[in-house]
């Protein structure tokens, strides 16, 4: 297995010099192995952005360190890294760099100095992976939400990243373009094994991942499968989490005391068991 | 206060070469103490009806009743204060328009426009920062030190500062956490209830809409296709699933459960603790009978 | 008022001008604006005239659009008309009203300066309703290219203009949301004497300008990401291609002064 990313106790204070300075990242330690989909979740403020903000080198943590591809990251390996990794922010319209589809997928190419033939297959190439190839020419303000992040998927793509960061990508979207995007980046984890880290408060986004990292108060409060992770329950909703529809559901079925076996993540599971348990007798 | 739109439509741009129909024919009346939700995809003309309940739009065709105002197709209309008074609407991301120095004054900024005297103002203020779950101190501070949850709060007391009998909400909880969504749309159906205000909450979220509304409008691309109460506009899957709009998680998930147990429930259920109710009834039943 | 204007406008489309290099169309359009003070008769203006709706003709652009939109320019036009009519008194008198007279050369002076001002007006929209912001932009950068060995920052001043224009409609949308927002807190932009008026753009500027510094930032960051150091090393995916058609209508512009040299008087 091939280690990606690994974060190894980092800490990281925006006032470090206050006396009474509080840190935004304390002592986090994970990594990411190729392949992988990991999910970093928490309320807004539990210091998931600065986690981002870290791997991109828009900051350096004062202690601890930040492996890329088992490189220490630091200034001088800095654009060298920035390179491997593939960034999706929030907002679709403030990283839509472009005038046109084809040459916001194109900006990163351009940068890297990649000759003009190649940018063009590889433009092609990238934006139909996310199936946004017959909008070429359209202009930013004339596309949606979803298909803004698709094409800031395709930016990402199309510079063969060995990591793609999908930071709350999806939260400013419609139920429509969320469904889009994470459609998108599933069949992209089928087809090409991407390794993905995705920073979300949205709990059935973090079901998809393989490994679930819960954030709280800048601290790693727990890290584990996502039915691990759930498992946790109320914990969750404490620090402003909500459960998955499914565990919720579970729970409240057992309130009403209707027979169930055990705990669910999924709506499959669910009615699977609410099936053996009261009529397949 | 009710809200009367007939036959409205409205073109951007209007005799221009960019000239653009957003709404066609649309007819919708909300009575006094409603809550109403309308539902659409993005481009079905949801932000544009919404315009129109405070006179930030005028029909192209059509009139639109506000109360007892009328706003009509081709008539000027003058000192719209009155109605934009009595129709408070939180705008999405309503934090784009604070302004002000401190939160105070910018939840005063509201009801002094319509002549409320400062007094009057600052007690309201103290008041709604309660009431959005905020503490008195966030009163003096900017409203760009603080988090973008927090700055959401202050914008929602900035438009009930004003005191309105009508609240238009459009996707009031876009981008906050979990939590933060649950708290403000509680916040809005219990003022809703206690006030007994007219309550319009524009959405993309069956989700809501389910929870909340006592009538749900259906739009798409331009034109009011379907409205009705919860129950009604759920009963007709074959409608919404024609204008590409899903049910609510919970409805389709009770006819999952439904197909299950091959008979179905005495309702549709619009919360989880219902569903978990009736299905718990319905196996009971099951088990007696046998 | 403002949403009638086309001038500055873009309106897409595949005609002959359409086609044009933005090169070829701005350097056409800048030797235009020399070639057209050649003229100085009857025959030589009348070219002008007609070489500038063959153009509007080549554009597809309906001239009717163009009229309708350039109205307040209109406006303008007539104004200086008259003024020439008015204040020019050479030559026989044509027209007599009481003390008002209009005389021969002040009419030749009004028409010959109102087609001057007519067709300028006409090229430079011609231009701007053919040619995609971002081609032009295109076009300056490689024109301006050669100032670079004078230490002038071509490229940035492109890519400046160019996110410039990419982010002018979603600015103004989001103007027009924070407009709407306060308004519907009792702001009133439209009445009142002109302090209160002054006083009531804070609330949109204010929260304007935030927003404006919040996207710049977020797009520093994107644009940081995505591996932006400025010009050096970089590669260009607009390439710019030049055919027949930008020479032929180059071509066609040195027979037009060539024309106008051999009849001006």
């Amino acid at each position: 297995m091939t280690e990606i990313l690994s974060f190894n106790q980092v800490s990281f204070s925006y006032t470090p010099d206050s006396p009474e300075h509080r840190k935004a990242v304390q002592n986090v330690s994970f990594s990411i192995n190729e392949g992988e989909w990991i999910a970093i979740v928490g309320h807004n403020g539990s210091g998931k952005s600065t986690m981002v903000k870290l791997v991109s080198g828009l900051l350096f943590p004062q202690e601890g360190e930040i492996r890329v591809m088992r490189n220490v990251l630091t200034e001088e390996n800095l654009w060298e890294t920035r390179s491997n990794i593939g960034m999706v922010f929030q907002n679709p319209d403030n990283q839509f760099v472009g005038a046109t589809v084809q040459d916001d997928v194109a900006f990163a190419l351009e940068n890297s100095g990649v000759p003009y033939k190649e940018m063009v297959e590889r433009v092609h190439a990238s934006l139909a992976q996310v199936k946004m190839d017959k909008f070429l020419n359209h202009e930013p303000h004339h596309l949606s939400g979803g298909q803004k992040q698709r094409v800031a998927i395709a930016g990402a793509l199309a510079m063969r990243p060995k990591l793609l960061i999908l930071d709350e990508a999806t939260s400013m979207l419609d139920p429509q373009g969320r469904e889009e995007v994470l459609k998108t980046v599933r069949a992209l984890r089928e087809e090409t094994g991407l390794t993905v880290l995705s920073i979300t408060h949205d709990v059935e986004e973090a079901l998809f991942a393989d490994r679930v990292l819960f954030m709280n108060d800048g601290k790693k409060y727990a890290e584990g499968t996502p039915s691990e992770i759930f498992a946790l329950g109320d914990k969750l909703v404490e620090f402003g989490l909500e459960l998955p529809f499914a565990m919720r559901m579970t729970k409240l079925f057992q309130e009403n005391g209707v027979l169930l076996a055990g705990q669910h993540m999924t709506e499959e599971e669910l009615v699977n068991d609410l099936w053996a348990s009261n009529f397949n007798k | 206060m009710g809200i009367k739109l007939q036959q409205v439509s409205y073109a951007y741009s209007m005799g221009t070469p960019f000239e653009k129909y957003a709404l066609f024919d649309v007819d919708l009346t909300i009575p006094h103490g409603t809550y109403q939700a309308i539902i659409g995809h993005t481009g079905s003309g949801k932000s544009t009806i919404l315009q129109h309940f405070n006179g930030l739009l005028k029909p192209s065709k059509g009139q639109v009743h506000i109360g007892d105002r009328v706003i009509a197709a081709g008539k000027k209309a003058k000192e719209l204060k009155p109605v934009r008074q009595k129709v408070g609407i939180v705008f999405q991301f309503p934090e784009h328009q604070l302004f002000e120095e401190t939160v105070l004054k910018d939840i005063m900024f509201g009801p002094m426009n319509f002549g409320v005297s400062e007094q009057e103002a600052e007690q309201r203020a103290r008041e709604l920062i309660h009431l959005v779950g905020l503490p008195e101190d966030t009163l003096n501070k900017s409203p760009f030190d603080l988090s973008g949850g927090q700055m959401r709060r202050v914008a929602i007391a900035g438009v009930l500062a004003m005191d309105p009998e009508v609240i238009v909400l459009d996707e009031p909880t876009a981008g906050l956490d979990p939590r933060g969504q649950k708290e403000i749309m509680d916040m809005f159906h219990a003022l809703h209830k206690e006030r007994g205000l007219t309550t319009i909450l524009v959405t993309h979220s069956m989700e809501d809409a389910a929870r909340y509304a006592d009538k749900i409008a259906i739009m798409h691309e331009g034109r009011c296709v379907l409205n009705g109460t919860p129950l009604e506009v759920f009963a007709d899957a074959e409608t919404l699933e024609k204008y590409r709009l899903e049910l609510p998680h919970i409805v389709r998930f009770q006819r999952k459960i439904e197909k299950l147990m091959n008979k179905s429930l005495s309702k549709i259920c619009l919360t989880e603790e219902e569903l978990a109710a009736e299905v718990a009834q319905a196996l009971r039943e099951g088990r007696d009978a046998q | 008022m403002m949403e009638k204007m086309i001038f500055g406008r873009y309106i897409p489309g595949d005609s002959f001008v359409h086609r044009l290099d933005p090169r070829s169309k701005l350097v056409f359009v800048f030797a235009f604006i020399l070639v057209v003070f050649l003229a100085n008769n009857i025959v030589t203006y009348a070219f002008l005239l007609a070489f500038t709706l063959l153009v509007i003709l080549m554009s597809r652009i309906r001239l009717y659009f163009l009229i309708n939109g350039l109205k307040p320019v209109m406006i303008l036009l007539v104004f200086t008309f008259l003024i020439h009519i008015l204040f020019t008194r050479e030559g026989d008198i044509v027209f007599e009203l009481g003390f008002f007279k209009v005389y021969e050369e002040g009419l030749r002076q009004g028409i010959f300066i109102s087609i001057r001002f007519l067709v300028l007006v006409f090229m430079t929209s011609i231009l701007t309703l053919t040619t995609s912001p971002i081609s032009i932009t295109d076009g300056i950068e490689v024109l301006l290219n050669p100032l670079k060995k004078v230490k002038m920052p071509v490229h940035e001043l492109a890519l400046m203009m160019s996110i410039a224009l990419r982010f002018i409609p979603t600015l103004m949308d989001e103007t027009d949301k924070i407009m709407k927002a306060q308004m519907a807190r009792g702001s009133d932009l439209s009445a009142g004497p002109i302090k209160e008026r002054v006083k009531a753009v804070v609330p949109l500027l204010v929260p304007l300008f935030v927003s404006a510094f919040k996207r710049a930032e977020d797009l520093a960051t994107a644009m940081e990401v995505r591996g932006y150091r400025g010009g050096e090393g970089r590669t260009r995916y607009r390439q710019l291609k030049w055919d027949w058609r930008d020479t032929i209508s180059l071509v066609a512009l040195v027979v037009m002064t060539a024309l106008l040299v051999f009849y001006r008087n």
